[in-house]
């Protein structure tokens, strides 16, 4: 059982079970709202392998990593001011909850009132939903430091940016990367919405065009490549996660 | 703080300074002008039911997945990578095909936050379950306890706080994903007024449907988190330190 063989071998059994049932009960369906598997693999072939890619995929991850850096930049550096300045941080607590909790996508109409349906609507509207995860947790993870280790900063007489780049942010990253594993989520969600609403570009655009012209097995390609996009963004993030906090890894053994 | 930012926000906006930003003081008009014509009843109930359905549908259907998963081995090894992918694809990239199948009604609706916010419940449930305490099982074991009284005694308050914290979570979950789901549909309730407000130039009005929203999501999560402490009041993790 736990051999390396089996440890690989069966959390991949359920999924390989669950395509090939999906490849056998849609071969020869009639529902047009399912079509078959292979029809589906064919198209995703022909579309995602890599013709389609410059025009819909890159607008999409780049609107999804522009808006998540633009948060990460913004989150930690106010997050940062505000967990070092207590009394401001409890002044807007109530402001920061309520945004946080306000759907991102309800602001969408606000965005395209206000800058048009070009990228940095996109842009901004990820922006408006990563930015509160990042911050949030920032917030918490600064005030969360030892008052041992502000003691001997301070003691020591730290130069301004040392104990800023070198202790605060340092001991606040395993929050942080929480807060950007959050994010990347909402990232993704806002990407597709926003891309439903106003785009002329994207992977979200394709798919609302197949629907609309009925073009179901390109529809499901599209869908489907989503959720491959998303995962692997969620992978790439876990291994930066690993490698950058390998250090607090080994201080916590 | 609130009342500064909200002067600020007045200042700026009514010198023209934010383009066409209306001030706090004509949206709080307009969320009395729905409020007072009544307006606001119908598509905030529909929100509201979508929200209860998908949430009730969510818990029950996951803590009826997640216990087994959770107390066999074997059943949470096979199922893991599977859990992983499905609950990293959001919901909203069914919409294309949800509205397909049925419409921009309120089932569309539900049946996205339901898929939303499962797996919110389903992990909480397999942390739960798996958390049990070793020895207590191993003496419930040896004192032949019947089968049922372990689930009563052992299994259903060792994962109580988890299922809570996974409902708490998914209550938010369908709070997002209902409104979401009716601006992108469009599917009725708030999201769908806070379009319409925006394609029809209401623009104080569009503002107060964004602040119910807001405030919806809020309130959810405000509720579930005193209800998490009340149900949970003799958890040590929620007990007051009475020393």
């Amino acid at each position: 059982m736990s051999s390396p063989f089996a440890r690989l071998i069966v959390p991949a059994l359920l999924p390989i079970v669950l395509i090939l049932a999906w490849w056998y009960t849609s071969e020869g369906g009639s529902s047009i709202f399912f079509p078959p598997l292979s029809q589906i693999q064919e198209r995703f072939q022909e579309l995602w392998l890599f013709a389609l890619v410059p025009e819909h995929v890159v607008p999409s991850l780049q609107s999804i990593l522009w808006g998540l850096w633009i948060s990460i930049v913004l989150g930690v550096g106010l997050g940062v001011l505000l967990g070092l300045n207590g009394y401001v941080a409890t002044a807007v607590n109530p402001v920061l909850q309520f945004l946080r909790y306000l759907p991102a996508v309800a602001l969408l109409p606000l965005a395209i009132q206000l800058i048009g349906i070009g990228q940095e609507m996109r842009v901004t509207i990820i922006v408006l939903g990563a930015l509160w995860p990042i911050l949030l947790n920032t917030i918490d993870g600064v005030r969360g430091i030892s008052p041992g280790l502000i003691d001997v900063a301070r003691s020591n007489r730290l130069r301004n940016f040392d104990w800023i780049f070198r202790v605060v942010i340092p001991s606040a990253s395993p929050q942080i990367f929480a807060g950007i594993r959050a994010s990347l989520a909402v990232s993704v969600i806002l990407m597709f919405a926003s891309e439903l609403l106003g785009a002329s570009r994207g992977i979200g655009y394709f798919i609302l065009e197949a629907q609309r012209q009925f073009s179901l097995p390109e529809m499901w390609s599209g869908m489907i490549l989503l959720g491959i996009i998303g995962y692997a963004l969620n992978v790439v993030l876990m291994a930066i996660e690993y490698f950058a906090l390998a250090w607090h890894r080994k201080a916590r053994i | 703080m609130v009342a500064v930012l909200l002067v600020i926000w007045q200042i700026t906006a009514s010198v023209g300074q934010l383009g066409a930003v209306p001030t706090p003081v004509e949206v709080a008009r307009a969320l009395l002008a729905i409020f007072a014509s009544g307006a606001v009843w119908e598509p905030l109930g529909t929100t509201l039911a979508g929200w209860a359905i998908s949430l009730v549908l969510a818990v029950v259907v996951g803590i009826v997945v997640g216990f087994p998963l959770g107390t066999s081995r074997l059943a949470y090894r096979l199922s893991v990578f599977t859990l992983d992918f499905l609950r990293t694809i959001p919901a909203l990239v069914l919409v294309p095909l949800v509205v397909l199948l049925y419409g921009s009604g309120l089932e569309s609706t539900i049946l996205l936050a339901f898929l939303g916010a499962v797996w919110a419940v389903i992990m909480q449930t397999i942390y739960g379950a798996r958390d049990v305490d070793p020895t207590a099982l191993q003496t419930f074991m040896s004192f032949r306890v019947r089968r049922w009284d372990t689930v009563k005694f052992l299994l259903v308050p060792t994962a109580l706080p988890y299922i809570a914290t996974g409902v708490r979570l998914a209550a938010a979950i369908c709070v997002l994903v209902t409104i979401s789901a009716q601006v992108v549909i469009p599917a009725g309730g708030l999201g769908e007024q806070i379009l319409t407000a925006q394609l029809g130039g209401a623009v104080p009005s569009m503002y107060a449907y964004i602040f119910l929203c807001g405030a919806l999501g809020v309130g959810a999560n405000a509720a579930f988190g005193k209800l998490e402490g009340r149900a949970l009041a003799w958890h040590p993790s929620h007990r007051k330190v009475s020393a």
